[in-house]
Formats: structure tokens, C-alpha cells, sequence
């Protein structure tokens, strides 16, 4: 009976103002780049066959996107997209790698991943390996991929579409999501990374 | 789940005796109340296992659901739904197809609705054209031949500045 009404009214409105202000703050950095430097060490192997782990990250910069080769859009759209910033950027882009990093290690071996990147650019690496070890990297720069069964059997992949510019000091500059303006994402990487 | 699907199938070859395929024009595929408009598919990479299948479903009639699809160039055609949740890209296969509401017009485009083709062993070639079986509830089978264009992302600039509905 001693409850102050005016107390529960401003509990509450309180409540609610903190609410939308950690909603607000989650919104706005969802899509920022998760500025962290990459800390994890891996094992894996290039489409070529030969041993790579972090220090791919390191030293140059590049542009990294997890997908996979039985991806019928996303993937061929960004790797299709990827080769066009590279050409576009010329000279200048020179000290640019990029890679794909399966999603999908169990089908995309290295010689099915070198037929695939090759038929977009001869800058692109593939990066494949053990399960355990593509985990590791997807975790690492905070990428999701998660395997969908299907009713048949198979089995689709979900995966983060943003492709991932990371610095030469092995941080993350930024990110171009799907869909991006050809010219916009350009100066994205112009800025980020050049 | 099994028995569900023995009835589509029963149902559907029920429905195939009677109902013949029209190719009657490029564009509009289908007799009575559902034809189909657009159905186009990308040229696959050489060494690609999958391709994707895009079309119109224009639908005049009653409700209906699109249940299957199949094609002699691939092991399976699959109904798949991409989502993009945030920057992540969800694809799943939808087990019990894709619903045409009556009157409606439904679409696969890129970006959602989708066939897949699987296991694809002469990957699509553009300039040449997919015959493809589309299997619904009612009106049950429909022959439509999709063209292949080009490469996914070949046309995406332009694509990508009319694509902001």
C-alpha cells in the first residue's frame, strides 16, 4: 500500500529507455567491422595444394569471403564481383590477395576449389582443410556457416555473404555486403585497404 | 512424411494423363489456369555441381502449390528459399514446395525462391535451353523450357542498380 505509484512509472519508463538505447547501440555496430585483429592460429591448404595458415592474413591485403562451390548464386556473383574490383583497380590493386575460404571442406577438395577459382581470376585463391580447422578460421574473424540438410540427403550451406577486407596489419577494415554498387564497393577497398 | 509424398506423386500422375504440354510460345508455358513466364538459369562454372532456376508463376486459377520439379540434366531438382538474415545467407529446401495463392502471381527470382539443380554433369552452357518438369498440387505437370543466360553476376551491375525495389 506504501508503493509510490509514481515509482513503478518511472521504473518502467526507465526500463523501456534502457532497452531501446542497448537495442539502438546493437543496431548500430551489428554492421560495423568487428575491428579485432585475427588471433587464431590454422592449418589448411590452398587450391594448389600447399600449406597455408594465418600469416595469409598478415603483410598484405585482402579480401577474404567464406563460401562454397555448391553455391548456385551468392558465391559465383561475389567471386564473379571480386575479379571485376580487381581488374578495375589495375596497378593500384595489385598488393591485393584474395581468397575463398570454403564453407563446405567435406566436397570442395583443393582440385575442385582450383578449377573453381581459376575460372574467375588468377588472383583468387581457394582455401580448404579439415572441418575442425575451417571452423577455426570462420570463428576467428567472427564469420557464421552452418550446414542445412536437405530432405534428399544433400545438404546446403548458410553462410555469411559480406565479403571481408582486412588490412595488411591482419585487422579488419571493413566490410562490402551482398549486393553492393560495383563503383562503391571499389572505393570501399580504395579506402580501406589502399 | 512418406505416405504424404506418395499421395503427391499419385495425384500427380493422375493429373498428368489428361493435361498435355503446350509449347506454344517462349514466354508462356502451361495450359489453363498456371503458365509460366521468365523461366530463366545461369551458366554454371565447368567444374560447378549445382545451378540455380529462376521463374514466373502466373496463376489465373484457384490455390495451388508448386510441389516438385525435375530435368534429365540433373540428378535432382530441389525447391530451395534463400533468406538473407543480417549479412548471413540462409538456403534451405522447402519440404512442401511453394504455395501459388489463387489469382496471384508468385516468383523465383534470385534472392528467394529458387530451383536447384543438383548434381549437374554437363554444367549449363549459356545459350542453351533446360527442359525442366514443374510438378503442382492441382494442375500437376508443366514442361518449360528455361534459357540459360549468362554467368551469375555477369549482369549484376545493372542488376544491382535496379534491384532497389
Amino acid at each position: 500500500m506504501t508503493k509510490n505509484p509514481f515509482m513503478l512509472v518511472a521504473t518502467t519508463i526507465s526500463a523501456i529507455f534502457i532497452t531501446v538505447l542497448v537495442g539502438i547501440l546493437f543496431f548500430t555496430f551489428k554492421d560495423e567491422p568487428r575491428n579485432t585483429t585475427f588471433n587464431t592460429a590454422f592449418s589448411l591448404i590452398n587450391d594448389r595444394g600447399e600449406a597455408v595458415d594465418q600469416s595469409i592474413f598478415k603483410g598484405n591485403p585482402s579480401l577474404v569471403y567464406f563460401g562454397y562451390t555448391h553455391c548456385p548464386e551468392a558465391c559465383p556473383t561475389t567471386l564473379y564481383e571480386v575479379a571485376g574490383y580487381l581488374k578495375e583497380l589495375g596497378e593500384d590493386g595489385l598488393p591485393i590477395k584474395s581468397y575463398l575460404v570454403t564453407v563446405d571442406p567435406e566436397r570442395d577438395t583443393p582440385d575442385i576449389m582450383n578449377g573453381y577459382v581459376t575460372a574467375f581470376s588468377d588472383r583468387i585463391t581457394g582455401v580448404t582443410g579439415t572441418p575442425e580447422e575451417i571452423r577455426r578460421v570462420v570463428a576467428g574473424w567472427r564469420a557464421f556457416a552452418e550446414k542445412k540438410p536437405n530432405k534428399s540427403g544433400g545438404y546446403s550451406m548458410s553462410h555469411t555473404m559480406d565479403l571481408f577486407l582486412i588490412g595488411a596489419d591482419g585487422r579488419l577494415k571493413g566490410l562490402i555486403p551482398y549486393g553492393s554498387d560495383p563503383d562503391v564497393a571499389i572505393s570501399k577497398i580504395r579506402s580501406a585497404l589502399l | 512424411m512418406s505416405t504424404i509424398r506418395a499421395k503427391f506423386l499419385v495425384a500427380a500422375v493422375a493429373l498428368m494423363l489428361p493435361g498435355t504440354a503446350s509449347s506454344q510460345h517462349m514466354h508462356a508455358h502451361g495450359t489453363g489456369n498456371i503458365t509460366i513466364e521468365s523461366a530463366f538459369s545461369r551458366a554454371m562454372l565447368p567444374v560447378a555441381k549445382v545451378g540455380g532456376g529462376y521463374l514466373t508463376i502466373n496463376n489465373a486459377g484457384a490455390a495451388d502449390r508448386l510441389v516438385g520439379a525435375k530435368s534429365d540434366r540433373a540428378e535432382e531438382v530441389q525447391i530451395h528459399e534463400m533468406k538473407m538474415t543480417g549479412a548471413v545467407m540462409e538456403m534451405r529446401e522447402l519440404d512442401n514446395g511453394i504455395p501459388v495463392p489463387a489469382k496471384s502471381t508468385v516468383k523465383l527470382e534470385p534472392g528467394g525462391y529458387h530451383l536447384m539443380f543438383t548434381n549437374v554433369s554437363r554444367p549449363f552452357k549459356e545459350g542453351e535451353t533446360l527442359a525442366v518438369t514443374l510438378i503442382f498440387e492441382k494442375a500437376g505437370p508443366i514442361e518449360v523450357e528455361f534459357a540459360v543466360g549468362p554467368f551469375a553476376g555477369a549482369q549484376r551491375p545493372h542488376a544491382a542498380h535496379e534491384g532497389h525495389h
